[in-house]
């Protein structure tokens, strides 16, 4: 069980959590995830840990409430307890020091780059990093990223904040030179249409890009192979071999397949959980 | 000397159409009158060879006479004096070619039935109520098993008796390892596997899930700041194995690990008023035919699919699950397509599963198993049409904890090495037993590793 200490709604349907975790907050590095599950029947999830702090205990998360589990999680208050969180999982985000690294956030993943781009800074790497969303106020902690990073740039499809367009063609104009400059490496944790842009980006300019990548998952230690991806050809486990995985070689097409294998069953999921959610209100 | 029954008492079990369509235990289990009918056929031979066929060497002939002479309670006793998952091992122990096999009347009629014998003594255990509670720990050297499965349940119960505190690190939110995600409801209702480790607990055994040694807590923490003597290693073989055939990522392709957890540890058979759900067609084709393909195979049928067939590149000579659970998929209408081998899963053009090309098989010479290798009939390559193919080709020891734990050795299937007498491993004070050292195999001899190594471990830690 893990106690959450502190909730805050980052966007309507995002929220972000700090929960008491001390073993995890002192075994995680950036770029390592947990799995929760948050009620009896309840389903096992992977979450990106956002960041930890090891002096306090603490981790903290951000969820966005899309599914059956997400759902339950975001309507959780201080002073509730998760009831099961396991981790870190996965491998930490290797990436050579030295150069100019662009990490890009798109929606909630911007969250994922707290822990991974302050550590980049720490050790000396020039930083940009990033971030995008539909408008200004579904950008997320914005002033967090840009504490801990030499250049943050923002991105809004409708220019209501930053820069009017796509994360990804504020990406080309770096790599042409405008702004922070061509990044020697990128990270990009988002949505998956979103990564794959990125990757589409990056790749005629031969950019380093890594992916951090996150298909369905149950135990999260190798053993039942649901989260089996294709990157160069070869099979890899997203949750013990990744979750980051160079962006060039990966097989989207699939990644993107298998993580829609359940659709209808998360619709169906979601209903009953929205029958429960009345019925409890009735009591 | 009297005249024995030749054949042993039969174990009702529940018809086959009714419960091919739900999880209720296949075995019925005897009542008292047959349980000591059963048991007076046992010979009481001057040396009982049975015990040599146990991998735990329980008294056999002890707590079968007991059951003879009506003593339950001490029965029981003896019973768990040398096995501390009597229930489990009463259900799911291939005692045909145990302790069974052993048995002296064997070699002129049917073996005592000694694995129902052992249920009934567990089930009747169950039903009683809890005894006094067991002494506290008398010993100051703490050991930390990791893993909860057969082997570290077993070797925890051990070390608890001899006055050792321990504590089960488990992976997963639930504890009993296979026993637990593996194996499913029909063969080994969890209600008695929550008995089984409730009782360990009553032994002063602590368990603590969600931490993975190797992730949340490295070994060196265990030792130096947790103040852990020693370690036991019991994480099992629990890594998939894939055959690296084209269309292994299509949708409706499982690891038959990923399709008992969803179900077995997850409730997709409730789905969805649990929240994780198992994706079952019409047509479901298992690949492999050791005891976990049947579990699989019968638990696809359980989730509603129509149609539920093995497929097995061997023949049902070679086939290595047990005869009982063989004959219950029969009886339950699973398809067995034998000397049948799967050449590429092939899917239509959302990446859904249609069908499972396959060639057939005929055998040849044997190979390096002892058994005859089967050899493709050219040409004769066919289709399966099916929606769901779920691989039970076998595991292997899972690399997490060698990945991150300096100085531990492996072989090259990654199974760790120990040496054979005292189960240690290349690290002093760490020792390790069950499939993580053998590789996939059965829980009894799990059990029997964690057994003898909670006796190494006792030696080690203090000098006895």
């Amino acid at each position: 069980m893990a106690r959450i200490l502190e909730k805050r709604s980052l966007t309507p349907v995002t929220k972000l959590f700090r929960v008491e975790s001390p073993l995890v907050a002192a075994a995680a590095r950036p770029g390592q995830f947990i799995i929760v599950r948050v009620r009896e029947g309840g389903e096992r999830i992977p979450l990106t840990i956002a960041d930890y702090d090891r002096d306090n205990g603490t981790l903290t998360i951000v969820v966005q409430e899309v599914g059956t589990t997400t759902g339950y999680l975001g309507a959780l208050e201080v002073g509730d307890d998760i009831l099961d969180l396991v981790g870190p999982l996965g491998m930490a985000l290797e990436i050579p020091a030295g150069g100019h690294i662009v990490g890009i956030g798109g929606g909630f993943g911007a969250a994922a780059l707290l822990c991974l781009m302050r550590e980049l800074s720490a050790r000396g790497d020039r930083t940009t990093i990033i971030i995008g969303a539909r408008e200004k106020g579904l950008l997320i902690l914005v002033e967090e990223l840009a504490d801990i990073c030499d250049d943050l740039e923002l991105c809004t499809d409708d220019g209501s904040a930053g820069f009017k367009g796509l994360v990804t063609e504020r990406l080309a104009q770096l790599i042409g030179g405008d702004g922070p400059g061509r990044p020697d490496s990128v990270v990009a944790i988002g949505p998956m249409p979103m990564m794959r842009a990125v990757t589409d980006t990056t790749r005629d300019f031969g950019i380093p890009t890594l992916v951090s990548l996150d298909p369905l998952m149950i135990d999260g230690t190798g053993m039942c192979g649901g989260c089996r991806v294709t990157v160069n050809n070869e099979v890899k486990f997203a949750c013990v071999d990744g979750p980051f995985f160079d962006a060039h070689q990966v097989d989207f097409e699939e990644a993107v397949r298998r993580n829609k294998m359940y659709v209808q069953q998360e619709q169906a999921s979601k209903e009953r959980a929205e029958c429960r959610s009345l019925a409890m209100g009735q009591d | 000397m009297p005249l024995k029954r030749a054949d042993k008492t039969p174990m009702s079990e529940r018809d086959a159409e009714l419960r091919s369509h739900d999880f209720v235990e296949v075995n019925e289990g005897y009542n008292f009158a047959r349980a000591r009918f059963e048991a007076e056929r046992c010979l009481r031979c001057q040396d009982p060879v049975c015990i040599d066929g146990c991998p735990v060497r329980i008294p056999i002939p002890d707590f079968v006479h007991l059951i003879a002479a009506g003593d339950m309670a001490g029965a029981a006793k003896v019973l768990r004096s040398a096995n501390p998952l009597p229930a489990i091992c009463g259900r799911v122990c291939p005692q045909e070619s145990q302790c069974e096999e052993q048995c002296s009347l064997g070699t002129r009629f049917v073996p005592v039935a000694i694995g129902y014998l052992e249920r009934f003594v567990a089930d009747w255990e169950m039903g009683q109520p809890a005894g006094e509670a067991p002494a506290q720990p008398t010993r100051a050297e703490k050991v930390a098993i990791i893993g909860s499965g057969p082997a570290g349940l077993v070797c925890a119960g051990e070390l608890a008796r001899l006055g050792h505190p321990v504590t089960i690190y488990e992976g997963l939110h639930a504890a009993g390892g296979v026993l637990r995600y593996g194996i499913p409801e029909f063969r080994l209702p969890k209600k008695v596997l929550d008995w089984e480790i409730e009782q360990l607990k009553r032994l002063g055994v602590e368990i603590v899930c969600n931490v993975i040694v190797g992730k949340t807590l490295s070994m060196d923490d265990l030792f130096e700041k947790m103040g852990y003597s020693a370690v036991f290693v019991g994480t099992g073989a629990g890594l998939p194995q894939f055959m690296g055939i084209p269309g292994e990522n299509l949708n409706g392709v499982y690891s038959a690990n990923e399709f008992l957890t969803r179900v077995n540890l997850m409730h997709a058979n409730d789905f969805p008023n649990a929240d994780t759900p198992v994706m079952v067609g019409k047509r479901v084709a298992v690949i492999g035919a050791g005891n976990t393909a049947m579990d699989t195979v019968r638990t696809a049928l359980r989730v509603g699919a129509e149609k539920a067939m093995i497929v097995y590149r061997r023949s049902v000579a070679e086939m290595t699950a047990r005869v009982e659970e063989h004959h219950h998929a029969i009886e339950e209408g699973v398809e067995f397509h034998w000397l049948t081998n799967p050449v590429e899963i092939l899917g239509n053009k959302d990446g859904w599963v249609t069908g499972l090309k396959c060639i057939s098989m005929e055998l040849g010479e044997p190979d390096d198993s002892g058994r005859a290798r089967p050899v493709p009939i050219e040409g004769s390559e066919f289709v399966l049409p099916v929606d769901n193919v779920v691989l039970s080709i076998g595991n292997r020891p899972n690399p997490l904890l060698l990945q991150t734990t300096k100085g531990l050795k492996s072989n090259k299937w990654g199974c760790l090495v120990v040496e054979d007498e005292s189960a240690q491993t290349s690290l002093r004070h760490v020792f390790a037993g069950g499939d993580a050292v053998t590789g996939a195999a059965t829980v009894i001899l799990a059990a029997g590793a964690g057994k003898s190594a909670a006796a190494a471990i006792h030696a080690d830690l203090c000098g006895e």
